[in-house]
């Protein structure tokens, strides 16, 4: 959890608002930094997760996540956090028979299917246990990263149907926030990564947009961070707002100014 | 997981720094016959695997490319459990060269190796490998070609790119003992047949295997991949790899070698077709393969003829789903051959992504304008503004004033513009040194509206007033 980038959201794990989809996006650069600070976050919020994580081994996050400042081995054992492990999942599904329904079953599959199984999967992780007594505050999906689902042969509305169940199920019903990363190709023309794109933001509350700089590298500025806030339920009102600040990651934490003001230029 | 905590939690108390190694060795491998010794035994845990050393950064295992500047520039080495990507230069001259080197790098280590191949027999790829240089025989051809290109300007202080003289110099490093990490190939011989011998290899080729009878299991991904990732899968199961055998107590690194990955031969069809109907078989091969490398000792290198893809959005892809990219460009039947920027390189080596494990950030190189050339024997990778620096004193005898570089120049520092504008311009001032006057304060406008250049020559030739050239002056 990065502090700074708490204060800019105007949040802390606290009161941290419900029933909202972030959307992260990234363009020319990495933005996995904002899954670390998202996952810390609701980890530090007492809430239940399931991370769905395509891209990267368990290992990857739990060492980043102790640098942040959460143990996600603890958080694993405790049932906090359901953690898919996409890319172990994945060689059990290729090189052996499974018998009952995997998350990942479509990598099986020769025509684009659905993804129903990974919905089941993220619908029975996050199923409120009727035991009584609630341990948890509410519930959160995270999903790092939804472009790689295109990569495995997935369409984009087939996706798109599966951030829908799964925003009626977490967001709507459990009153859960999600949080998902999609890349953005930018010139690379790739069409059905813009429709999920473009699908996504339209439904989203707060997009953050991490991108790189237009000047190229730059060793004291790692890239530029859009917050965007959009309020679909009160369309009239309020204007869509939107700020702009540059950051540099450093290893525990992230800095951010404003455009311009880096201390290396200052 | 709970007893890689307890393993990490008991390892702390040691507090020893060989403990570090032993909680690092979990970071991108887990062994799961870990959990059934509940004791911990030291002992095999800490030795460590030769050719292999941990990052500086944060511990992770890292084997060399065969190739020290690149290990340089990849921040220490490849990182066990990764993929480095090759992108093919045009006509396939350089990158098996550094296919090669990364399997030779694994013989002299002693790593099992795995080359994979559409096109050669890998017994025959393995004959064609570099032989190693070793202390004794090269160190004085190599301190030979050190002298030759010494640079006495380098210490003197530049007057014209000043901004030069802040950015670090590459290292020369010389060639290594055999033990050290990271050696030097000389190109020209071959290996010698009794370490090719002794080392332990598998080869996948595909026409053999394609007719076999291997069990191949229902995927959508083309029989050639599928058969390719079974045989991968296989070795690494069967020869401990992973830990999940419980027979094999695997102590080494397995460096799988992958050559022309997506080239028509491996039956795929993105070089050819711009929308086929295996658009997604390419990734999704890449995607297992990462799950298989992530849970397991080995490091791969594919080299992929990313220049006939078709479709841009599956170079992007393919980018994504491998950890470094490397880019090849050689200046063959370029215009860039005739540039004297470019004079004794062979081409351009782009870093385009280099992947953030266990990190938040990573050991990004702060040059970028970097090229190689295959000089006599060694592969040597150099920024490119090295060539132009050796040839400063030459353009700027002493004895003239000079114009002061811009301070609010157009473009970024070191990029390949700012130097060859800087070359061309200066490299046509000097004909006309004795009239350069060094301008300090802007000159006044005219006021027509028209941009000139603050701090510009004027060269009066034949009568008619001409800009000297550069980026501001916009031709009238």
């Amino acid at each position: 959890m990065f502090v700074e980038l708490n204060n800019l959201l105007n949040t802390t794990p606290d009161r941290a608002e419900q029933g909202k989809l972030t959307l992260l996006c990234d363009a020319k650069t990495d933005g996995s930094f904002l899954v670390h600070h998202f996952l810390s976050f609701y980890l530090k919020a007492n809430c239940k997760v399931c991370f769905v994580a395509l891209i990267q081994s368990f290992s990857h996050y739990s060492i980043v996540g102790q640098k942040l400042g959460v143990s996600l081995t603890m958080a694993r054992e405790r049932g906090q956090l359901v953690f898919l492990e996409g890319l172990k999942s994945a060689v059990d599904v290729v090189f052996q028979a499974q018998k009952e329904p995997h998350p990942l079953q479509f990598l099986r599959e020769a025509n684009a299917g659905n993804l129903k199984p990974l919905f089941e999967f993220v619908r029975e992780a996050l199923k409120p246990i009727d035991s009584g007594e609630a341990r948890w505050t509410y519930p959160v999906l995270l999903v790092d990263d939804l472009s790689v689902l295109l990569s495995l042969g997935m369409g984009a509305v087939a996706v798109l149907d599966f951030i829908h169940y799964c925003r009626a199920t977490v967001c709507w019903e459990l009153k859960g926030n999600m949080v998902v990363l999609v890349h953005d190709s930018g010139d690379a023309e790739d069409e059905e990564n813009d429709i999920l794109l473009n699908g996504l933001s339209h439904q989203s509350h707060l997009i953050l947009r991490a991108e790189g700089l237009a000047t190229g590298f730059c060793r004291d500025v790692h890239g530029q961070l859009r917050i965007l806030w959009r309020r679909p339920s009160q369309p009239t009102v309020h204007r869509d707002q939107s700020f702009t600040y540059q950051y540099k990651i450093q290893d525990k934490s992230v800095s951010f100014f404003a455009k311009g003001m880096s201390p290396a230029v200052l | 997981m709970a007893a890689a905590a307890t393993c990490g939690s008991v390892a702390a108390s040691t507090g020893s720094a060989v403990a570090t190694a032993s909680k690092n060795n979990v970071t991108s491998f887990q062994r799961r016959g870990r959990r059934a010794s509940g004791t911990n035994d030291s002992g095999p845990r800490l030795v460590s695997i030769t050719g292999t050393r941990p990052s500086v950064r944060n511990g992770q295992l890292l084997v060399s490319t065969g190739l020290p500047a690149l290990d340089q520039l990849l921040g220490g080495g490849l990182a066990v459990g990764t993929v480095l990507l090759i992108e093919e230069d045009k006509y396939n001259i350089y990158s098996p060269l550094l296919f090669k080197y990364f399997l030779a790098e694994g013989i002299v280590n002693g790593h099992t190796l795995l080359v994979a191949s559409a096109k050669e027999d890998p017994a025959n790829i393995l004959q064609e490998l570099p032989a190693p240089l070793l202390d004794d025989k090269c160190k004085k051809e190599f301190d030979e070609d050190v002298y030759n290109h010494k640079t006495p300007e380098s210490n003197i202080k530049m007057k014209i790119a000043w901004r030069y003289q802040l950015l670090p110099k590459m290292e020369q490093i010389g060639p290594v003992s055999s033990s050290r990490f990271g050696h030097y190939y000389d190109a020209s011989k071959r290996m010698p047949q009794e370490l090719i011998e002794a080392s332990n290899w598998h080869g996948f080729f595909l026409p053999e295997k394609i007719s076999s009878t291997l069990k191949v299991e229902p995927c959508s991904l083309t029989p050639g991949y599928t058969k390719l990732l079974q045989f991968i899968q296989n070795i690494i199961y069967e020869e401990g790899f992973d830990g999940s055998n419980p027979q094999k107590k695997q102590r080494n690194i397995l460096r799988i070698g992958i050559q022309n990955l997506g080239s028509p031969l491996w039956g795929d069809d993105i070089c050819c077709a711009e929308n086929g109907g295996n658009s997604h078989s390419l990734t999704k091969f890449l995607y297992v393969l990462r799950g298989l490398l992530r849970t397991s000792l080995s490091a791969c290198i594919i080299t992929m003829p990313t220049h006939l893809i078709q479709n841009k959005a599956i170079i992007a892809r393919v980018t994504t789903l491998s950890d470094i990219v490397v880019g090849l460009e050689s200046f063959i039947g370029s215009e860039r051959e005739t540039n004297p920027l470019y004079k004794d390189y062979h081409g351009l080596i782009h870093i385009r992504q280099i992947p953030r494990l266990n990190n938040l950030i990573c050991d990004e190189s702060d040059v970028k304008d970097l090229a190689f050339k295959l000089k006599r024997k060694l592969f040597t990778i150099e920024w490119v503004q090295d060539n132009y620096l050796r040839q400063e004193r030459n353009i700027y005898p002493p004895g003239f004033s000079y114009l002061l570089k811009q301070k609010d120049s157009a473009w970024g520092e070191g990029s390949l513009q700012h130097s060859t504008f800087l070359m061309s311009f200066l490299a046509k001032a000097t004909a006309f040194a004795s009239r350069l006057v060094r301008h300090s304060e802007p000159l006044k406008q005219n006021g027509s509206g028209r941009i000139r250049q603050a701090a510009g020559p004027r060269l009066w030739h034949d009568g008619r007033r001409q800009e000297a050239p550069g980026l501001l002056g916009i031709p009238p």
